[in-house]
């Protein structure tokens, strides 16, 4: 397995846990209604989309680069 | 006799000597940070419920902080993100882009163990008193007008200690009550309340350390451990970045074949931390 390869892992593990980050400050948020927690799900929830928006512009940068 | 493969791939596998090193290598470290996150997970599981004397709980939550982690998540995926470029730019031949990657990932490194050894700092200054009323409140203390630092052990007290040195009270900075999530309650006092308690009326004294919980044991055993790795994997990367950097003019492919396997181990680091933070300080 190459960098590249490996480099998608880690994003998608990335994004599964900022997406959990969100989710975990969401539940937070319905339970102690402090604004904070809203912020960092918020900001988690970003961050999801902002990963996701980097991978796909990562696997076009590499796309000659082999997976192995 | 050449060695053949150090830098071409082999045809039928399609891999140099270094990637399959690296990767036996990594698959060794998977098992190593795997027993440490079963022992972390069946201690947890088999906890004994009012083990923590503050919350009553089975296993401490709260204690650890949360922005400062998250943040700390976001250097480690930057420096992932920069090492993959610095990669890529040899790829492409721009060597004054890759050194420029290879510093920020370093710089990210070097950050990442800046804010971890704050976080360590403060957990060795963090007690846990229990009182022998029962009640016990948690805090910063101060002994004989000093706090203790976690760069010197010898700054540690325990109710031995101050038996010992005849310590007759201590100071504490007594922290505002916390949910399990670590917000302070509402109707909590935000401001911090400085108390003065007799050595005569403590139970148990300990720090957030070790030898106060097993959470503290393993907290401090993987997270130190993985520190050791990013300090590890900086130095390496600082030396590709600059002395080792002259392999560029001789061989470029080994040079950026030496790049790879440094990011694949410092991906490897940094996914640990992935799994680590959810553990530790969300669960």
């Amino acid at each position: 397995m190459s960098l590249k390869s490996f480099h998608l892992v880690f994003i998608i593990a990335s994004v599964a846990l900022m997406a959990f980050l969100s989710a975990w400050n969401f539940l937070n948020y319905r339970e102690s209604q402090i604004v904070s927690d809203l912020t960092w799900s918020f900001a988690s929830g970003v961050a999801v989309v902002g990963l996701i928006i980097y991978g796909r512009f990562f696997l076009r940068k590499l796309k000659n680069i082999s997976y192995l | 006799m050449e060695i053949p493969y150090i830098y071409k791939a082999r045809p039928d596998t399609g891999l140099y000597n270094a990637k399959v090193g690296i990767w036996l290598f990594l698959a060794s470290e998977i098992m190593l940070f795997g027993a440490l996150f079963s022992a972390y997970i069946l201690l947890r599981v088999s906890a004994p419920v009012g083990f923590w004397p503050e919350t009553a709980l089975a296993w401490p939550r709260g204690l650890l902080n949360i922005p400062i982690g998250t943040f700390n998540t976001a250097v480690l995926i930057t420096s992932s993100v920069t090492v993959v470029m610095a990669w890529a730019s040899l790829q492409m031949n721009k060597f004054s882009h890759f050194r420029v990657y290879m510093v920020i990932t370093v710089l990210c490194a070097f950050a990442f163990l800046g804010i971890k050894s704050f976080e360590y700092n403060d957990k060795f200054s963090h007690y846990v008193v229990q009182l022998k009323s029962g009640k016990a409140v948690t805090g910063h203390i101060e002994v004989n007008g000093k706090h203790p630092r976690f760069w010197n052990f010898s700054d540690q007290w325990s109710l031995a200690r101050l038996t010992t040195e005849s310590v007759k009270e201590i100071s504490i900075t007594v922290d505002p009550e916390r949910d399990k999530h670590g917000h302070v309650k509402s109707h909590s006092n935000h401001a911090h309340e400085n108390k003065t308690i007799a050595t005569d009326d403590i139970q148990f004294l300990g720090s957030y350390t070790p030898a106060t919980h097993p959470f503290f044991a393993v907290y401090f055993l993987i997270t130190a451990l993985h520190g050791l790795h990013v300090l590890g994997g900086a130095l390496v990367l600082a030396y590709f970045a600059f002395p080792g950097a002259k392999m560029w003019k001789d061989n470029p492919q080994q040079f950026i074949n030496r790049i790879e396997v440094g990011g694949l181990f410092w991906h490897f680091v940094d996914l640990v931390w992935i799994f680590l933070f959810p553990v530790v300080y969300l669960l």
